[in-house]
């Protein structure tokens, strides 16, 4: 089941470099959580709480070296969950931003032109002797090749590798990906083939503007993240702001989470919950009251038409209360 | 039965869930039981909890596969054994009356059967092209539907930012130094690129409600044609009293299949129509993530509203910021002294940029070129 590959995987690489990753020897073996207890455990020690199923769904994508495919509204926690596990596994982290028009020179490894010309240049200057092929050799160097996020997170294994937002690459992209997840190796025609020494752990989040392929979610763990839960929420805000008074948090929670029952345009994810409540503190409050509530809506609301609707329906019934 | 039972019949146990779970209509295909016993060999089987994780995260491909998980998660390890489905009679029954272009008015099935003339024939198409759909004999529906096959609607483009080998445009380093090699390292000639359009997304919206029966099989036809010319930039939604997407079977080639297919995913034919509520739910889901985004949304459907208008003409207002641009087909337009005084037409004109009729296969033809230049 190899990928489709030319001459260049017989051909043993020059340099060692590309084959034969050395940063990752240099890091001490790691010990990863032993369950999903643990993980959480180590996850919260970051600053990120995850629930059970978004720990077991983490363990299982290290234990099984799968991918793990992350879904869910925007601001879950889809792409901090990437960050936190980096964290927690002392691994770098590669990130590829998708878009459309996405190319593979852009993903995975391009050469650097302008320094294959400087190269040749410098060498007629000296006079070289005419050995063409060492010279031609010589500008297909691992030292005149860009990597870009896929090939960094496989020379760099074990890494974490963040595929963000991948509904909003096209279909070419997708199929292309498919080989890469399944056998983490990148065939490099000049080079030869980069092969992780252990898979990187893959995190792709998607917020479904598209249906991504079945082909590509079948090669991973699939995982919804809902919103958090009221206490979950308290405890995300109270860990991330420690500044933030206790009922002030608590408030802010609940508010949110009524804004989410509201059937709004963007109901707010944790991100704008996080907002409001650093906005609110900024502005010297320690409670939450309809006054400074209202004032700071634009922090936790990003359409008029949701502004207006909450300020109509909710005066004081929103805010306070404990 | 249960996951307590010994982790000898692990495999037994997890292969019977499988089981019922595709019986209930979930995707539990041999790789991803594979992969659920992979993980459930990774946690704790005695643990239901972790069970319940193994197979949520390993065999659940997207949102709408949660519920029928959990509740055949719920069904099977309380000990209630796989059973399949009864296909609802009433569904069949449906499909069966309303998916044919003959179907909704049988009325003209008396229609005596008019043995063609070759010679005629070519003038007759001619005259089939601008006749009403609804109007038609079963005889003429078949040729009116050789016809359609014949219709590929052209995608309207956008400028996107992918580069393709041109004789102009900006320079194409690679392509240049490569050349380059080849002259001993001489740049004799520049290589250039340029930016290649790529085809911009359609979204059609077809009322199957039930004043537009006449004419939601020729409408759901024209929809088959677009995805057939364009499979990956067009988007098939039906709408009702609630929303349907039918983009997946739409993809089928033949086009009797495609929309017997469509038929039994659509719960709602010849409904009622609640365009505002089901609009709202098409942009909250899909829309504005970003299928409608930069798309040419076309709407199909007569305007008849059963709710009130303010929601709808809210909801277009939503649509018309998002998309490229909005069209909007109603087949009475076709009719002469047509005006559009319904009150979910009045609601919607403002938002809308181009309003067309679809009523004959020369109107879709029109319609065709309105979306291609849309």
């Amino acid at each position: 089941m190899q990928p489709t590959c030319n001459a260049g995987v017989e051909r043993p690489c020059e340099g060692g470099s590309v084959s034969q990753p050395t940063t990752a020897s240099s890091r001490p073996a790691e010990t990863l959580p032993a369950d999903p207890d643990a993980l959480a455990a180590a996850l919260q020690a970051t600053g990120y709480l995850p629930d059970e199923g978004l720990a077991t769904a983490a363990h299982l994508a290290l234990a099984m070296g799968r991918p793990l495919f992350l879904e869910g509204e925007a601001g879950v926690g889809k792409t901090a969950l990437a960050h936190a596990l980096a964290e927690v596994t002392g691994r770098p982290m590669y990130r590829l931003q998708c878009y459309e028009g996405l190319e593979a020179s852009q993903a995975l490894y391009d050469w650097d032109f302008g320094r294959q010309l400087l190269h040749l240049r410098a060498a007629e200057a000296a006079g070289s002797t005419g050995d063409v092929q060492q010279l031609e050799a010589g500008l297909y160097d691992r030292r005149f090749l860009l990597a870009r996020p896929l090939l960094q997170a496989l020379e760099d294994a074990p890494s974490v590798l963040l595929i963000d937002e991948i509904d909003r690459a096209d279909d070419e992209f997708e199929a292309f990906l498919l080989e890469l997840l399944s056998d983490f190796t990148i065939s490099i025609p000049e080079l030869g083939t980069v092969r992780a020494a252990s898979p990187p752990l893959v995190v792709l989040t998607s917020n479904r503007t598209r249906e991504v392929h079945d082909a590509l979610k079948r090669r991973c763990l699939y995982h919804w993240l809902e919103h958090p839960d009221f206490e979950r929420e308290v405890a995300i805000l109270r860990q991330r702001l420690p500044e933030v008074t206790e009922t002030l948090a608590r408030q802010v929670a609940r508010a949110t989470a009524k804004l989410r029952s509201l059937d709004l345009l963007k109901p707010p994810g944790i991100a704008e919950a996080m907002d409001w409540a650093t906005a609110l503190h900024t502005l010297g409050a320690r409670e939450l009251d309809p006054e400074t509530g209202a004032r700071t809506l634009g922090a936790v609301l990003k359409y008029r038409e949701d502004t207006d609707r909450v300020r109509a329906l909710t005066r004081g019934a929103l805010f306070g209360g404990s | 039965m249960a996951p307590s039972a010994g982790t000898r019949d692990v495999v037994d146990v997890v292969l019977g869930f499988a089981r019922t779970l595709r019986h209930a209509g979930g995707g539990a295909s041999p790789d991803r039981v594979e992969a659920m016993l992979q993980a459930v060999g990774h946690l704790d089987v005695l643990d239901a909890t972790d069970v319940y994780w193994a197979g949520r995260l390993t065999l659940c491909a997207s949102p709408d596969d949660l519920d029928r998980y959990d509740a055949a998660f719920a069904a099977y390890f309380a000990g209630e054994a796989p059973r399949k489905p009864q296909k609802s009679a009433q569904q069949e029954q449906r499909m069966a009356e309303s998916a044919p272009l003959s179907a909704s008015d049988a009325g003209s099935g008396e229609d005596t059967e008019e043995a063609p003339d070759l010679k005629a024939a070519a003038s007759e198409d001619e005259v089939l092209r601008t006749r009403d759909v609804s109007e038609l004999s079963i005889a003429e529906r078949d040729q009116l539907r050789r016809l359609f096959a014949l219709l590929v609607p052209a995608a309207p483009m956008r400028p996107s930012r992918r580069r393709r080998p041109d004789l102009h445009g900006q320079v194409h380093p690679g392509r240049t130094v490569r050349r380059a090699l080849r002259d001993g390292g001489e740049i004799t000639r520049l290589q250039h690129r340029r930016a290649r359009p790529r085809p911009r997304r359609v979204v059609l919206l077809v009322d199957v409600s039930g004043s537009m029966s006449p004419y939601a099989d020729a409408l759901l036809r024209f929809a088959h044609a677009a995805v057939r010319a364009r499979p990956a930039s067009t988007e098939v939604f039906t709408i009702g009293t609630r929303l349907t997407r039918v983009t997946r079977e739409m993809r089928l080639r033949d086009p009797d299949k495609a929309l017997a297919a469509s038929g039994h995913a659509i719960p709602d034919w010849s409904g009622g129509t609640r365009i505002g509520e089901v609009l709202k739910a098409f942009l909250d889901r899909w829309g504005q993530r970003g299928t409608a985004r930069g798309a040419v949304v076309v709407l199909c459907s007569d305007g008849w509203e059963r709710g009130g208008t303010e929601l709808l003409a809210e909801q277009m207002r939503r649509l018309h910021r998002l998309a490229h641009s909005v069209v909007w087909v109603n087949p009475h337009k076709g009719r002469v002294g047509y005006e559009p005084l319904t009150g979910g037409m009045q609601a919607a004109l403002p938002a809308v940029d181009h309003f067309v009729a679809g009523h004959s296969l020369a109107a879709f033809e029109e319609l065709a070129g309105v979306i291609e230049n849309a």
